[in-house]
């Protein structure tokens, strides 16, 4: 059980994180999801015990992880695949770590074993490719058994195969009734592994509630028409009440300059109507396609006004 | 909130502060560097002490029968200054180093999760850090001591640990490691970053000292409290006389130095273990 309190983190004149409120239940994976320099790995560091927070609490398993002499028999975390000595051989950084909290040294065998690095174990860390650290950095949050484990951008680097593996794991961790934490930015990898989302931008808290809920109100329905008309089709539809736009598909550019069929993306009338609309003044359709929006989409619509750096001119 | 955890967590062992020494001890012993390192060191110190005895040994039957007769330069040959100084930075920075690269490579912070009790791991990084330097410092000593001896055996000018002084010498040479690379780890904690801990850690053990002389009182307070000239004055086997002197000397005591010996790395490490405790990782 992780749960943060009207958390707020200030680095100077920066709020990073800003009255911040969520739970996160264990036996279940929580995807924690924001685009970049939404505040995070903020979070998780705070909460991790690695900054003191400016105000609120952020708690793991009731205990602010600070007040543990030893972490890793109460969660695992892996923040940065890069955050080894390049020097040390997976098994020696593994032996350290195991050793300072206690745990036997067969230990450090197992975990490399599960994440498939028993053949690595006496390489040097700096002669590791990124999917091998994050393999390393989730056999150190595996090595104390803990009930609550926490990764940030855990699949960053891994190739296809490893980011499957990761997937499986994680739902078998929450499975035996870990509490799984994870961030990323990208919504995709969330729909395929994750229970429960909590979406923050800018420090602050948009949603938190569960995949499906996440799904079922971001379905806003669109639909797709093709028409060799656009210009009449648009008058008809929008005295209906409905909201048209020139969408991209076949048809746009040259061939719609010169006459051609136009895509047009129509809100706000169901496809039935636009049909009848549409026969009713004699304007020829091609296509017609009703559209729902990706969770990606509408974790975009509603992390728009928080993206920090946006590409190009500002909204 | 149906498949909640069905068996206890593991139980939890005990936080003990040997573990944490054992697991800082792993950290250094699986450094390929180093064994290497501390060898170079040793190589290089022992060195100077056989090229110092090796002079002395030629310009021998130049020496005024007093000189021969007082063993004047025994002592200075197995402790010369030189090799000393390699020594005082050698520990500092590998002292500095042990702390800093932990910082340079975000390591600190997988430790930190693993230790939230930041204090008590940076004190089990001071303990490694002073038990290994220790028997470095032991070993080098010895050994310069003993070749040096060896080498002036030749002209009957070797020096035993009956000499006067000897035995102190021996000591305060020994701890020269310990001391400056706990210095180092210090201001590795309170500074982070290792180019400037470097370069800190450098100024502070063999620059600093050159500003000061013995002549002022003030100045001579200021250079009596550095490590280089406590180590100085506990390997001199005799006292510069004020009579002999044209400027007025205000020589370091023995115990003053011994102090200044202490002072150093309790003052550097005690102030990391505040400031650790207080800024984020």
């Amino acid at each position: 059980m992780i749960e943060v309190n009207e958390l707020t983190k200030r680095y100077g004149a920066k709020t990073a994180v800003d009255r911040l409120s969520f739970t996160v239940r264990p036996g279940r994976v929580t995807g924690f999801l924001g685009p970049n320099g939404a505040g995070k790995t903020s979070t998780l560091r705070v909460l991790l015990g690695l900054d003191a927070p400016t105000s609120g609490t952020a708690t793991v398993g009731g205990v602010r992880f600070r007040d543990h002499p030893r972490g890793l028999h109460h969660a695992g975390a892996l923040l940065d695949a890069g955050h080894v000595h390049g020097g040390r051989t997976a098994r020696a950084h593994l032996a350290a770590l195991a050793r300072s909290n206690g745990i036997a040294a067969r230990r450090v065998a197992e975990v490399l074993e599960e994440v498939g690095l028993a053949d690595a174990a006496r390489r040097r860390v700096g002669g590791f490719s990124l999917g091998m650290r994050q393999r390393l950095g989730i056999a150190t949050a595996l090595l104390g058994d803990p009930p609550v484990l926490i990764f940030d951008e855990p699949v960053n680097g891994m190739d296809p195969e490893g980011v499957l593996w990761v997937r499986r794991l994680f739902r078998r961790l929450a499975a035996e009734g870990r509490t799984v934490f994870l961030s990323s930015h990208l919504m995709s990898e969330m729909e395929q592994t994750a229970d429960d989302l909590v979406v923050i931008g800018q420090g602050r808290l948009i949603t938190a509630e569960s995949v499906r809920d996440f799904a079922a109100r971001g379905t806003r329905l669109s639909v797709t028409v093709v028409t060799p008309r656009p210009t009449e089709l648009t008058a008809v539809l929008t005295t209906a009440g409905a909201t048209v736009e020139p969408g991209d598909g076949p048809g746009d550019g040259p061939e719609a300059a010169s006459g051609a069929a136009a895509t047009l993306t129509v809100t706000g009338l169901p496809a039935d109507r636009i049909a009848a609309l549409a026969f009713e003044h004699r304007v020829l359709l091609h296509e017609l396609t009703t559209r729902a929006a990706t969770l990606e989409e509408a974790f975009m619509e509603l992390t728009a006004d928080s993206v920090e750096y946006l590409a190009g001119e500002t909204r | 909130m149906t498949t909640r955890r069905t068996t206890p967590p593991t139980a939890v062992p005990p936080a003990r502060f040997g573990d944490l020494v054992a697991a800082e001890w792993i950290k250094i012993r699986s450094l390929r560097s180093t064994p290497w390192t501390l060898a170079l060191v040793a190589l290089v110190v022992i060195g100077s002490s056989v090229a110092a005895a090796v002079a002395d040994y030629q310009r021998f039957p130049h020496y005024s029968p007093e000189a021969r007769r007082e063993h004047a330069f025994s002592l200075h040959d197995a402790f010369p200054a030189e090799g000393y100084m390699c020594l005082m930075l050698a520990a500092g920075c590998i002292g500095a180093i042990t702390v800093t690269s932990e910082y340079g490579t975000g390591l600190i912070r997988t430790t930190t999760v693993a230790v939230p009790a930041r204090g008590a791991m940076l004190a089990a990084k001071a303990v490694v850090t002073a038990a290994l330097w220790s028997v470095v410092g032991a070993v080098v000593a010895t050994g310069s001591f003993v070749v040096s001896q060896a080498i002036l055996d030749g002209r009957d000018a070797a020096i035993t640990l009956d000499h006067s002084g000897a035995v102190r010498a021996l000591v305060a040479s020994a701890l020269l490691a310990p001391v400056c690379a706990l210095l180092g780890l210090g201001l590795g904690a309170l500074i982070r970053h290792s180019a400037t801990t470097m370069v800190t850690t450098t100024f502070t053990l063999l620059m600093l000292p050159l500003f000061f002389s013995t002549e002022k009182q003030w100045s001579a307070a200021i250079r009596n409290g550095m490590v280089d000239s406590s180590w100085r004055r506990l390997t001199m086997d005799w006292v510069p006389s004020q009579a002999d002197s044209l400027v007025p000397l205000h020589t370091a005591t023995i115990s003053g130095s011994w102090t200044v010996y202490a002072l150093w790395p309790l003052i550097a490490v005690a102030l990391a273990l505040i400031v650790v405790r207080r800024r984020d990782v």
